[in-house]
């Protein structure tokens, strides 16, 4: 079923009775080419490119949930390229070009809306850090723009300039940086993959991984045992677990990351705004209400709540720098379980077991990955060679020191990225 | 959160800083090979359910380990780091 | 309008205040919402999505319609639910969300686009044409959309947070709550008893009943003051728990001074942590409502709240109301108001066979299929076994039953039980650890009940705290039973509203599941069911009844969304107060700050200190001015720098050398006494930590220092690896940094100045390059290293920190003395760049020892941390990017920071990108640009143009790769 303005009038003056279900709920078959074990955005983004790109539909999305239940509905929906090392660079670039396309490609308003994202500096040292990621953005072909103080104050008004713990000495444009519709993500592309044959099954939790003569031969599910060919394991937080069915102890410890949001109001925030002094980011939903972040709770934990430390250290960030937000009340904070990485960064691979494949370890900052992560392991489980965009996000990189993308600069503690 | 330190008692979390799995109390050999220091450094079991993880209580400077569960939060002790389990 | 003798406000006094223009009066007692009524204002505001006209609902937290706009300037605050909002002299409140006013806001033509706006219809348009998004319907959305809006000024208001510990925390002060804090603080524990309304007594205060053979106002007055008068109870009023946290923590807002026009010097409101050791859920119950066609409109309210309304405030929300109800509870309203003298319309009741009597029509049986009046009902329909009868009335009580409040109970993740009985959600067993639910909010309905739940609880929670409870004296109450049956909503065509706020109906529920949006997680997002600023607290009950009944699920099969903190909105400004401004972190000031101040030099953040970036001197107006001028004087006289903000760590034990040996790369065992020397320390991954120098004082004593950044970082990894790694050598280490004031002293003529303020003067012999020991200066005792970071023959001398200011101003004058003078932060990194000293651009976290050329200084001969780490091929890759020094060769002589290098002659793309630079400085010494940086294969390189690309400063320039030092590579400078 096609959607447009037209079909909206044409469903309301007929009762909209004609709205068909957006996906089906079909019984898992006793075999698939392929089984992802995930119904959240990148496994979802994976099925529907191995339909799209490859022509792959003999595929189930195993979920043990709902679809769309873990982190891609449970962020501050940031869509970002900016990122400055090799592996990541040309990743997220090319991500946010897929991006760029989605809402032609699904038929799904996702709501990805650019409305340039400011990372904040406080120091020159910080200045000339971000000059480097600048530069890599630019040189990757991607947009970023230096702005000196009066250029953030131009954009952003409402911050405290005059009196902060650390002055804004300037920022980081990313234009093309902005946000999306989470959930409407994971919806655009269930329903995309649902229309190409793909079975997506929710409730399903899979219990056992079978491997034979160290190749995988299928699963074990609460619906019932499923074969497969070749199995992708996109389940993010919950990346050792599943792991540790086929034997495996991955390069990932589970943290909390917690998020915010206020009442609606009227339209003051129209950028993504992040502030580095301060873990602190935050943009203003089409709904009106702020929806904003900081760091880690810190602490190894799948309980997906906080504690107040971090809340209230976000609210302190948010004081000093825009104190013209106190009088906003938050309504709701939530945590998700991150599956933080030795180095920050991503892993989509090949794992020791022949047949199973990984995608995981992506920190805090999955969400923006989604199409790329979609495209990429789609791209590597139907053809069993990496992606060019994600040949870098090797699993073996920890073990060899080659090619770490650690961002931060923090070294192997998983919670400092 | 509330942990206990072995010197100042219980202490709100904002006293403490997390390192990780008390597997960092275990370190290789130096020519234990690149497998056992892949392990050591990277590797986790990331249980669902009861760790033992490395905390620092910044104020006193004392390095536990706490026994902690990571679906409900629970703590059911903590000792200092520099006391082994024997 | 008000009803003569009834209500708890003070009648004797007036307090004028302003809604929407108008001028009005209120009591003290009165919330805005009830003095509103009282005035006979029913519209207060517009719903979210369609602009509908809305009034108040509910006398409590929950309020979903009612919200308005506080205050202006600096004070306005937006989206203040006006049951919650107590009166004060000069209030003034605006509506919001309607445009241009309130009766007539424009975007109420929303309201007959409604069968095109329908749940999750905006993901199904607005997709083409593509740029249309940001640049056409996203900005029409965003105006639309939203509440209240915020001043755009900093929030100057004063807030605060607090801690507060205690044996038992009694959330909820209804009978349920006084009676459990009663029977805790009798046994001695310590209380505090958390009441979120202004004043304690819960439900009680809404209601007319008796408790043990009083007025229920008099049993409460009289439990207040026992409780009072025990020193082990505390009473927080005002104060909404808002969160359960791991180990008993919990938040807490306490509204301080919002009901004040000016809180002088009160918070405005405070935000609590509360330590409680075992905690009682006493929070009552919501009333929810049914959905019925049209039952949005101002002058439909709860029917508990009708009661509240009516005994606490003395008003009604008008002279004829009718009552509609699926529960015994709603009878009472009825009878209450008529009672009162109110004329009771109809009371509505969906079960058969109801019992009730009284001087009004009752309808049982039947069900309100519709309502009319546009800005406030005028009439209902009511369906009576196919019975259509028009009511003319000008409100309409309705109670769907009663939701226990069980959110916090829920806040670590349990899911609440369903209780068939009841019709109602109750807390789980061993939901939140500590937390035992007691009254209303544990389905307990009945008065009688709920003081005997609540003893009944304290009891538990006294005896996990060993003190056992005395025996209960449970007054008499009343102990009606609750009888429901079940009813969400009346079937019906038209639009029967669920979610108030956010314009969710029946219709949208049921396109959900029509739409396979099944769970109860896809219908809440796709319709945004609960989403509104009430977080669903009386409507999702009842939505995913709907969604169960579309789905041909139970309620239980179907579940509840995530009850998430805060249970009521928090301001970012209480949560995050005392932060504001410089509020946010420490400020650390050296010992010279004031004496650098007065020299006018700008103070810059270091970390968590200030530092002086340059000092500058009559006519010099730019900093590089002062700069270049200070890099002479250090080149050619001397320069002091205050360096204290270096981390300084003592270590001692008979094991310190050994233990150097381990953090460090190179070796420390071997160093003399009286001697320092550089060292570099790797994390155990491999990659650089942290660089410094370090003296060995005594046999068994060594001084290390840490550069600014590291200084705590270094702290925790050094007691890491002596608690956690070798615990069984014998050394101990302590933070010196704030007890030394430290200075550099820098320049040819650096030992003339030292000799001029120490007691016994050096000499080159008896002090060489790398020497320390102890001296005395002006008397005093104080250490003196003999090490450059400069390149210049330098010292580094330090005192106790009591005598820093004082021993900087010497320095000072006696270096200006000499030609030479202050220098600051700018000079400092000009300098160390001309001699290729490393700061933390360059060890960034991502540079191994290699990478810096210091692959030599990690020693063959013994273990260190990161040394396996270090060993990986990936570390050691001769293709990584290695430090080298970069000057300009070519027409642009600039050189800058964060640059791309590249192939002289090569594309411009990310495959060729060869490295980056990290630091750069015009050096006066050299009359050129210098720079930092990391180039592929760098020290092979040395001599080769590479072309440096900086597209955010717009800069290109042709450089040549050199070492990293530039300056007297030799080090003869050093040691004259």
């Amino acid at each position: 079923m096609r959607y447009s303005g037209l079909r909206i009038l044409a469903e309301g003056v007929t009762g909209n009775r004609g709205w068909r279900p957006v996906w089906r709920d079909p019984e898992p078959k006793p075999a698939y080419d392929i089984v992802i074990i995930g119904g959240g955005g990148h496994g979802l983004a994976t099925a529907f490119y191995l339909a799209r790109e490859h022509g792959l539909t003999n595929v189930a999305v195993l979920e043990k949930g709902y679809l769309g239940g873990g982190n891609v509905g449970r962020n501050t929906t940031i869509v970002r390229a900016n990122y400055f090392l090799p592996g990541n660079s040309e990743f997220y670039s090319h991500s946010l070009k897929l991006w760029e396309g989605l809402e032609a490609e699904l038929n799904y308003n996702v709501m990805h809306s650019q409305r340039g994202l400011i990372n904040l500096f406080h120091s020159d040292g910080q200045r000339d850090a971000f000059v480097r990621r600048g530069n890599a953005m630019a040189i990757q072909g991607d947009d970023a723009i230096l702005l000196d103080r009066d250029g953030v104050r131009r954009h952003l008004p409402y911050l405290d300039f005059d009196n902060p713990r650390f002055p804004v000495h300037g920022g980081l444009l990313h234009p093309r940086g902005g946000t999306a519709r989470h959930d409407a993500v994971a919806w655009g592309y269930a329903r995309g993959a649902d229309a190409r044959g793909v079975d997506l099954i929710q409730n399903c939790e899979v219990t056992g991984i079978d491997i034979e003569n160290g190749r995988v031969t299928g699963v074990r599910t609460t619906r019932g045992a499923i074969m497969a060919k070749k199995v992708g394991i996109v389940v993010a937080g919950r990346s050792g677990q599943v792991a540790a069915m086929a034997g495996m102890r991955l390069p990932i410890e589970s943290h909390i990351l917690q998020a915010f949001v206020t009442e609606g109001l009227k339209p003051m925030i129209d950028h993504v705004v992040s502030f580095g002094m301060g873990h602190f980011y935050i943009s203003q939903s089409d709904k009106g209400g702020l929806v904003f972040g900081g760091d880690l709770d810190f602490y190894a934990s799948y309980a997906a709540r906080g504690n107040l430390p971090m809340k209230e250290h976000v609210m302190e960030a948010a004081m000093t720098l825009m104190p013209a937000i106190g009088k906003a009340k938050v309504l709701r904070s939530w945590g998700g379980i991150m599956d933080m990485t030795p180095d920050g960064s991503p892993i989509i691979d090949r794992s020791p077991v022949e047949g199973l494949y990984l995608n995981c370890g992506w920190c805090y900052g999955g969400f923006k990955a989604v199409p790329g992560s979609g495209y990429a392991f789609a791209h590597l489980l139907a053809l069993d060679r990496p992606h060019e965009t994600a040949a870098r996000f090797r699993l073996d990189r920890f073990r060899t020191g080659r090619g770490l993308m650690d961002e931060e600069g923090t070294g192997s503690q998983h919670n400092l990225h | 959160m509330r942990l206990t330190c072995p010197h100042c008692g219980v202490r709100d979390a904002r006293e403490f800083t997390y390192r990780g799995h008390a597997i960092a109390l275990d370190r290789p050999a130096p020519d234990a090979g690149e497998s056992a220091w892949d392990d050591y450094l990277h590797n986790r079991e990331n249980p669902a359910g009861w760790t033992e993880d490395l905390w620092y209580h910044t104020p006193c400077r004392t390095w536990l380990v706490a026994e902690r569960n990571t679906v409900t939060h629970a703590i059911r002790a903590t000792r200092a780091a520099s006391e082994r389990p024997s | 309008m008000r009803v003569d003798g009834y209500g708890q406000i003070d009648r004797d006094r007036e307090i004028g205040f302003s809604f929407d223009g108008a001028w009005l009066k209120g009591h003290p007692g009165d919330t805005l919402a009830s003095a509103l009524m009282a005035n006979g204002v029913r519209l207060l505001g517009r719903s979210f999505k369609y602009h509908r006209p809305r009034g108040v609902l509910t006398a409590g937290s929950e309020e979903p319609n009612a919200l308005v706009t506080i205050g202006r300037g600096a004070g306005q605050t937006p989206n203040v639910r006006a049951t919650v909002q107590e009166l004060y002299e000069g209030l003034e409140a605006r509506p919001q969300n309607a445009l241009p006013a309130l009766r007539h806001d424009l975007l109420a033509v929303n309201d007959l686009f409604a069968p095109f706006f329908g749940a999750g219809f905006y993901y199904k348009t607005f997709m083409w044409p593509r740029a249309f998004w940001e640049r056409v319907y996203e900005p029409v959305i965003r105006r639309a959309a939203g509440l209240g809006a915020l001043s755009g000024t900093a929030d100057s208001a004063r807030n605060e947070r607090a801690w507060a510990h205690c044996d038992l925390l009694v959330i909820g002060s209804g009978p349920a709550g006084l009676m459990a804090a009663l029977t805790a603080g009798r046994a001695g524990a310590d209380v505090i008893l958390a009441e979120e309304g202004s004043r304690a007594g819960g439900r009680l205060l809404a209601e007319a009943e008796e408790v043990g053979g009083m007025p229920a106002l008099r049993w409460i007055g009289s439990v207040l003051e026992e409780l009072w008068s025990l020193p082990n109870v505390r009473i927080m009023e005002r104060t909404s728990v808002t969160g359960a946290y791991d180990q008993g923590t919990w938040g807490a807002l306490e509204r301080v001074a919002l009901d004040r026009r000016d809180p002088g010097l009160r918070p405005l409101e405070c935000f609590w942590r509360i330590v409680a050791k075992r905690a009682v859920l006493a929070t009552g119950a919501l009333e929810r409502p049914i959905a019925f066609r049209d039952n949005d409109r101002p002058g439909i309210l709860m029917a508990g709240a009708a009661r509240a309304y009516l005994h606490r405030w003395g008003t009604v929300p008008g002279r004829r109301v009718a009552v509609f109800g699926n529960n015994d509870d709603a009878h009472r309203t009825a009878r209450d108001l008529a009672a009162a003298g109110v004329s009771v319309t109809a009371v509505i009741d969906s079960r058969k066979g109801v019992d009730l009597k009284g001087d009004f029509p009752v309808f049982a049986g039947a069900t309100v299929t519709g309502t009319a009046g546009r800005h406030g009902l005028r009439s209902i329909t009511v369906d009576e076994g196919g019975k259509r009868h028009r009511i003319e009335t000008d409100a309409l009580a309705v109670s769907g039953g009663w939701n226990p409040s069980v959110h916090l109970a829920c806040h670590m993740g349990a899911r609440p039980v369903w209780r068939e009985e009841i019709a109602g959600f109750v807390p789980p067993e061993d939901s939140v650890p500590g937390l035992i639910p007691c009254g209303a909010a544990n389905g307990v309905f009945s008065t009688a009940a709920c003081l005997a739940d609540g003893h009944r609880a304290a009891a538990l929670a006294l005896e996990a705290l060993g003190k056992p409870a005395l025996k209960p004296e449970l007054p008499d109450a009343s102990d009606d039973p609750y009888r429901i049956g079940a009813l969400y909503h009346v079937p019906d065509k038209g639009r029967a509203w669920l979610d108030f706020q956010n314009d969710v109906t029946v219709k949208d529920v049921k396109l959900a599941a029509q739409e396979n949006f099944r769970s109860v997680e896809h219908m809440k997002r796709y319709t945004t069911q609960g989403m509104a600023t009430d977080q669903g607290k009386s409507s999702n009950v009842a939505a995913l009844a709907v969604l169960a009944e579309a789905t041909g699920r139970t309620i239980p099969e179907t579940g509840t969304t995530t009850f998430r903190p805060p249970y009521v909105p928090v301001s970012v400004a209480a949560m995050g107060a005392g932060a504001r401004g410089k509020g946010f972190a420490p400020e650390r000031f050296t010992t010279s700050h004031a004496a650098s101040v007065e020299r006018g030099a700008p103070m810059i953040e270091a970390g968590l200190w200030y530092r002086p970036s340059c000092f500058p001197r009559p006519g010099e107006t730019t900093w590089r001015q002062s700069c270049d001028r200070e890099v002479r004087m250090v080149r050619e006289a001397v320069g002091i720098c205050d360096v204290s903000t270096l981390g300084k760590i003592d270590i001692q034990g008979p094991d310190a050398a050994a233990f150097l040996d381990f953090v460090y790369t190179n070796s420390f065992s071997t160093l003399r006494e009286g001697r320092v020397r550089y060292g570099l320390m790797l994390r155990e991954d491999g990659f650089v930590m942290d660089d410094g120098t370090t003296a060995r004082l005594g046999p068994s004593h060594y001084l290390m220092t840490t550069t600014t950044a590291a200084a705590g970082p270094v702290m925790a990894h050094l007691d890491f690896v002596l608690q956690a790694l070798r615990p069984d050598w014998d050394v101990r280490i302590a933070s010196v940094t704030e007890q030394w004031a430290q200075f550099a002293i820098a320049g040819p003529a650096a030992r003339r100045l030292v000799n001029a303020v120490l007691d016994e003067a050096i000499d080159d012999a008896g002090f060489p390059f790398m020497a320390c020991g102890a001296v005395s200066v002006l008397g005093q005792p104080a250490r003196l290293f003999r090490i450059s970071f400069s390149g210049e023959h330098a010292y580094e001398l330090a005192v106790p920190a009591r005598f820093g200011d004082a021993l900087y101003r010497l320095l000072v004058s006696q270096a200006e003395a000499l030609g030479g003078g202050a220098y600051g932060l700018e000079a400092l990194n000009v300098l160390r760049i001309e001699k290729g000293h490393i700061t933390h651009a360059e060890i960034h976290g991502r540079t191994t020892a290699f990478d810096i050329g210091m692959e030599r200084m990690v020693s063959a001969k013994k273990d260190c941390i990161g040394k396996s780490a270090a060993a990986r091929p990936g570390l050691t890759d001769p293709d990584r990017e290695r430090m080298v020094g970069l000057r300009p060769v070519g027409a642009v002589k600039q050189l800058t920071a964060g640059a791309h290098l590249f192939a002289e002659g090569a594309e411009i793309t990310p495959g060729n990108d060869q490295g980056y630079i990290t630091s750069v400085a015009y050096s006066p010494t050299l009359g050129s640009y210098l720079a930092l940086g990391f180039l592929k294969r760098g020290p092979e390189r040395i001599g080769e143009r590479v072309r440096m690309v900086d597209r955010m400063r717009d800069v290109e320039a042709l450089c040549e790769v050199t070492a990293p030092c530039a300056f007297d590579p030799e080090g003869e400078r050093l040691r004259g």
